[in-house]
């Protein structure tokens, strides 16, 4: 065992703490080259983390950097720099830290790269940034140990993998830099584990003491759950009560849209003026600031949010979590339980508010799933390859580097240890030449062979544009939101959103209602107003797709005779969708068909989850265009799937035949729109693609074209381009999830039943409201847009000019 | 009948669903802003690779409609080539088909802000040309019976935004022509400042669809789908 420092041990006195026993394993191992520590919030992890580091450093010997801390969020940067500054200052460690994010001004960063600090906290954006410098092996040569903070985040995105590729860098630059992971619960924590070591290094993975199981329930409402919708608008009063109840409450919302409109009603409620706020990632950094700032203070008694609070920043005394929307996720919902009480040892307080009917089915289904300690989650697939190329130009910019060193240093990279040569090969091409089958760029190329077989940058200017695209959150494109005549932005919206506004329409944002003014030089204008109600912001926030494992817990409640653990008036509303039509099962496809004002619906029960339930929406609109059923469009949730259309659909069993659909499926990826996001999104990872820079788009005008351009070219000229076989990929991993498909029709095996009640039944009704509608660019469109302009020309006077 | 057809300043005019512009009576086809050799520019001066296939995928559009109207001339409007290196460095086989298009008609390289001076492949290079009663020059000018190109004109209809032409009783912009070339929203300022109050935009596509280029605001409801 290894003892702490007397130095450490009067402090941990003085403060009447203890060491946890995961805090000692972690001091004991700190010369494992690899180690995970899974931790539940509270549980001192991050000094955990940092314990071996601080004793390390304690006698002031070690000159430069020696530890790397990195975390998803700029904020959890700057907030553990904080943390971390008390007892180093109170123990008087000559220890200096600092942190470097997106935020930090260009002086202090030049100055961080020729004086680095002891204990630099950055993020994986940054530290991309940072390896592509040509001075990045002096900066890195003492590195001791890289700490990975909130790595199961991380792990579930690009950013995860464009990390580790960067951690494979630094440790050819500190060969004996060693690894720590700081993790959530999650339910494999062997996958986790294999991510962050150096391939085939080991990495031992300790277990804190989880604590005692969270107080978790469902909110009890005089008023009933509305039929659809998710606003949960129904709950305010008893939201507000249970508030006032608490000391500080968080409540966390799915999306930004539920986020702003629960906030607008809360407000308009809180007739005691309880202070409230509102954080997500739409607002402006100053409003999020203001937010944090009197979070931490503690002036605030509730905070409305999303994913952005998803993450371990203290946000002091936080004694009660409220779920708004059904959590999707059961993983995702025990770590944001874990947001309540960051007393150690203490349960956690939650409350679960469904927005809607069926919301209340699913939340009983998560409530029955965290008591059974039953996490979900999938596989993750082998490492994405435009991450990949992003990163050979990350390294092109850093200087001449030799192919065989780095696909040696991808080979250690847990999520590409499967990576063959020719994939790597593929990738470099791509980098170097575009990787066309029609060779164009012989002269300007963007990577050339040198003589000795290294390879470099054609143009070395090339290297501020790669450091400007670096990064892998897909952004879309927004516009910043301003009142007429004040510069200070409110926030964003999604410029699909802008283009819908005409003058006099109202929006929320940052809780307030605002009229749109118009648009000026590529920022919404618009003017304060208190009276209307608003139109809604659009803005999407992430989506979550409902695991496959609660998704048949839902099937299996489906079945029951009676629904006793449920509230009455939605077991209620299960009976008359039994009477009306009928309940879905797991072992068959449920198909409903009826009319709606001027259109036909067909609602489809598959319950595969939303990804998988949207690629079933392209693929059966597609079968229904084909027959001349004039589809128009279609909105997926994680239970269904409602097309609209002209013509109603007489028999949908031959849609549902399995061959059919692969066919389809092949034919399909060709051209949809989830295919063109997907290439959106991957081409702009991969370099392809500059990212839109504001500046650019300012300028740009009739100079950008829409990528969608390039995915139709490269489909028809050069169908086995790598970004395209990046696309499929990408997509049958994510977005399409054809797999889900293919498990609903094995479990239904071809067994569809048809309903045709007269009007929208009570399970079809919430989709009523979703959001993320596609449109079906096929006949019908072509229709509607001719019969809209003969009415339009007829109406102006304007047959003949 | 995919086409649109209208007159202007007497002159009768087909709007294609391609983006080209056919005059009957002067069997004159006219093209604007085909910015070829676009991915050599880009790859040139930022480093990004596009696709290199615009060219071929331009003129194949462009030989379908040649096909289809056996034009005696052809106008290209300007913006031809996204920039006069583009133009020379453009391929063997692409000078070749070029030639080949160009044989037994008149060919008219009207030239463009891109493409401001001759380039060597065969036709004639001129600031504009008179057909008919109209005049065809890039960049439109206060003239009336005017022909031009340079805006890269959309229109937005029913959610969806295309290319379109742009025309009222004494003007027409043509939309760009060239498969890598975006636009510029025909509520656009710079664009509207042309066109009186009855102006009418086509849309492109599968079909040529004409609307009035500016609606009344109607009253928003709502409605889910």
């Amino acid at each position: 065992m290894m003892a702490l420092p007397p130095r450490f041990t009067k402090w941990f006195t003085s403060r009447d703490w203890q060491i946890h026993p995961h805090q000692q394993d972690m001091l004991n191992r700190a010369d494992a080259p690899a180690l995970l520590l899974i931790a539940p919030t509270g549980g001192g992890k991050t000094l955990a983390g940092f314990l071996p580091t601080l004793t390390e450093l304690a006698n002031g010997a070690h000159d430069g950097l020696h530890t790397l801390y990195v975390s998803p969020l700029k904020a959890l940067a700057a907030d553990i720099k904080r943390n971390l500054r008390t007892p180093v200052a109170e123990m008087g460690l000559p220890i200096r830290i600092e942190d470097r994010t997106g935020d930090t001004s260009y002086t202090q960063k030049r100055r961080q790269r020729a004086d680095p600090p002891h204990i630099l906290l950055t993020t994986p954006e940054s530290l991309a940034l940072l390896t592509s410098y040509e001075d990045a092996p002096r900066m890195f040569a003492g590195l001791q140990r890289v700490i990975i903070d909130e790595i199961h985040a991380l792990s579930e995105s690009k950013r995860g993998d464009q990390l580790m590729l960067a951690v494979s860098r630094l440790q050819s630059m500190a060969p004996g830099l060693r690894r720590v992971g700081l993790s959530a619960t999650v339910e494999d924590p062997q996958a986790i584990a294999r991510e962050l070591a150096r391939n085939p290094d080991p990495c031992p993975i300790l277990l804190a003491d989880p604590g005692p199981d969270p107080d978790i329930s469902m909110l009890v409402t005089q008023q009933k759950p509305p039929w659809s919708g998710g606003g949960a608008k129904y709950a305010i009063a008893e939201v507000l009560q249970q508030v006032k109840q608490h000391k500080t409450t968080l409540i966390f919302h799915n999306t930004r849209a539920q986020a702003e409109i629960f906030f607008h009603n809360l407000w308009l409620a809180n007739t005691d003026d309880l202070p409230i706020g509102i954080h997500h990632g739409s607002l402006a950094r100053e409003q999020r600031e203001r937010v944090e700032a009197a979070m931490v203070a503690g002036d605030l008694r509730a905070i409305v949010c999303t994913g952005s609070l998803d993450l371990g920043i203290d946000w002091g005394d936080v004694d009660l979590v409220i779920q708004i929307g059904a959590p999707k996720n059961v993983k995702r919902l025990v770590q944001r339980i874990g947001r309540a009480n960051h007393r150690y040892n203490a349960p956690s307080k939650a409350l679960l508010v469904p927005a809607n009917r069926f919301e209340v089915v699913e939340c009983v289904a998560a409530l029955e799933a965290v008591k059974e300690h039953d996490l979900d989650g999938d596989p993750k697939g082998p490492g994405p390859r435009d991450v990949l190329c992003q990163h050979i130009l990350i390294r092109a910019a850093a200087g001449p580097f030799d192919a065989d060193t780095l696909f040696n240093e991808f080979k250690t990279v847990g999520a590409y240890t499967t990576l063959t040569r020719a994939a790597f090969d593929d990738c470099l091409d791509f980098c170097a030449t575009g990787g066309y089958a029609l060779r164009a760029y012989d002269k300007w190329k963007r990577l050339l062979q040198n003589a000795d077989g290294t390879w470099q940058l054609r143009d070395p200017r090339a290297a501020q544009r790669i450091r400007m695209n670096i990064g892998t959150i897909q952004d879309t494109d927004t516009l910043k939101v301003r009142m007429r005549g004040n510069s200070k932005p409110l926030g964003e919206v999604e410029e699909a959103f802008a283009a819908t506004l005409t003058p006099g329409d109202t929006f929320l944002i940052g809780g307030q209602i605002v009229r749109y003014e118009g648009l000026r030089e590529m920022t919404v204008e618009v003017s304060r107003r208190a009276d209307k109600t608003p139109k809604i912001a659009t803005f999407m926030g992430t989506k979550f797709a409902n695991s496959t494992q609660l998704s048949q817990r839902i099937l299996r409640m489906f079945q029951q005779p009676n629904w006793p653990q449920l509230p009455e008036h939605t077991a209620e509303w299960l009976t008359l969708q039994r009477e009306v039509s009928q309940l879905p099962e797991a072992d068959r496809i449920l198909v409903e068909s009826f009319g709606y004002e001027d259109r036909e619906y067909t609602c489809i029960y598959g319950f595969a989850g939303r990804n998988a339930m949207q690629t079933l929406g392209m693929l059966l609109t597609q079968r229904m265009e084909e027959l001349h059923l004039h589809p128009m469009g279609f909105v997926a949730t994680d239970y269904a799937t409602l097309i609209w259309g002209l013509d109603p659909v007489p028999d949908p069993t031959p849609l549902f035949r399995a061959p059919d659909l692969r066919e389809g499926f092949e034919n399909w990826l060709g051209g949809n729109a989830v295919m063109k996001k997907t290439f959106r999104g991957s081409a702009t990872i991969a370099g392809l693609i500059e990212r839109n820079l504001p500046q650019a788009r300012k300028s740009g005008r009739q100079a950008t074209f829409s990528s969608d351009i390039l995915y139709d070219t490269l489909s028809k000229y050069d169908p086995d381009h790598l970004m395209l076989q990046i696309t499929r990929e990408e997509a049958m991993r994510g977005l399409v999830d054809f797999g889900r498909i293919e498990e609903m029709l094995a479990r239904t095996a071809g067994r569809v039943d048809h309903v045709k009640p007269d009007h929208v039944t009570p399970l079809a009704a919430p989709l009523f409201l979703e959001v993320g509608r596609i449109p079906i660019k096929g006949a019908a469109q072509d229709r509607l847009m001719e019969d809209v302009a003969a009415g339009m020309m007829a109406a102006a006077g304007l047959t003949e000019l | 009948m995919t086409s649109h057809s209208f007159t202007l300043c007497d002159t009768r005019c087909q709007a294609l669903p391609s983006g080209a512009l056919f005059l009957p009576d002067h069997d004159t086809l006219c093209v604007s802003d085909l910015h070829l050799g676009k991915s050599d520019r880009i790859a040139r001066r930022s480093g990004t690779m596009l696709p290199p296939y615009e060219v071929q995928a331009t003129l194949e559009k462009l030989e379908n409609d040649i096909n289809a109207t056996t034009p005696a001339t052809l106008i290209c409007l300007g913006d031809s080539f996204d920039d006069l290196t583009a133009a020379m460095n453009l391929s063997d086989d692409t000078q070749i088909w070029l030639r080949r298009l160009q044989a037994g008609r008149q060919w008219i390289w009207i030239e463009g802000n891109h493409d401001p001076g001759p380039v060597d492949l065969g036709g004639t290079h001129l600031a504009a040309i008179r057909v008919g009663t109209l005049t065809f020059r890039h960049i439109a000018t206060a003239e009336k019976a005017e022909v031009s190109g340079h805006y890269h004109p959309k229109h937005q209809l029913a959610g969806r935004s295309r290319p379109a032409f742009i025309y009222d009783r004494n003007r027409l912009i043509l939309p760009a022509y060239g498969t890598y070339t975006g636009g510029l929203n025909s509520n656009a300022p710079d664009l509207r400042k042309f066109f009186e109050a009855k102006a009418i935009a086509v849309l492109t596509g599968t079909k040529a669809i004409p609307v009035p280029l500016s609606t009344p605001p109607r009253p928003r409801t709502f409605r889910p789908f």
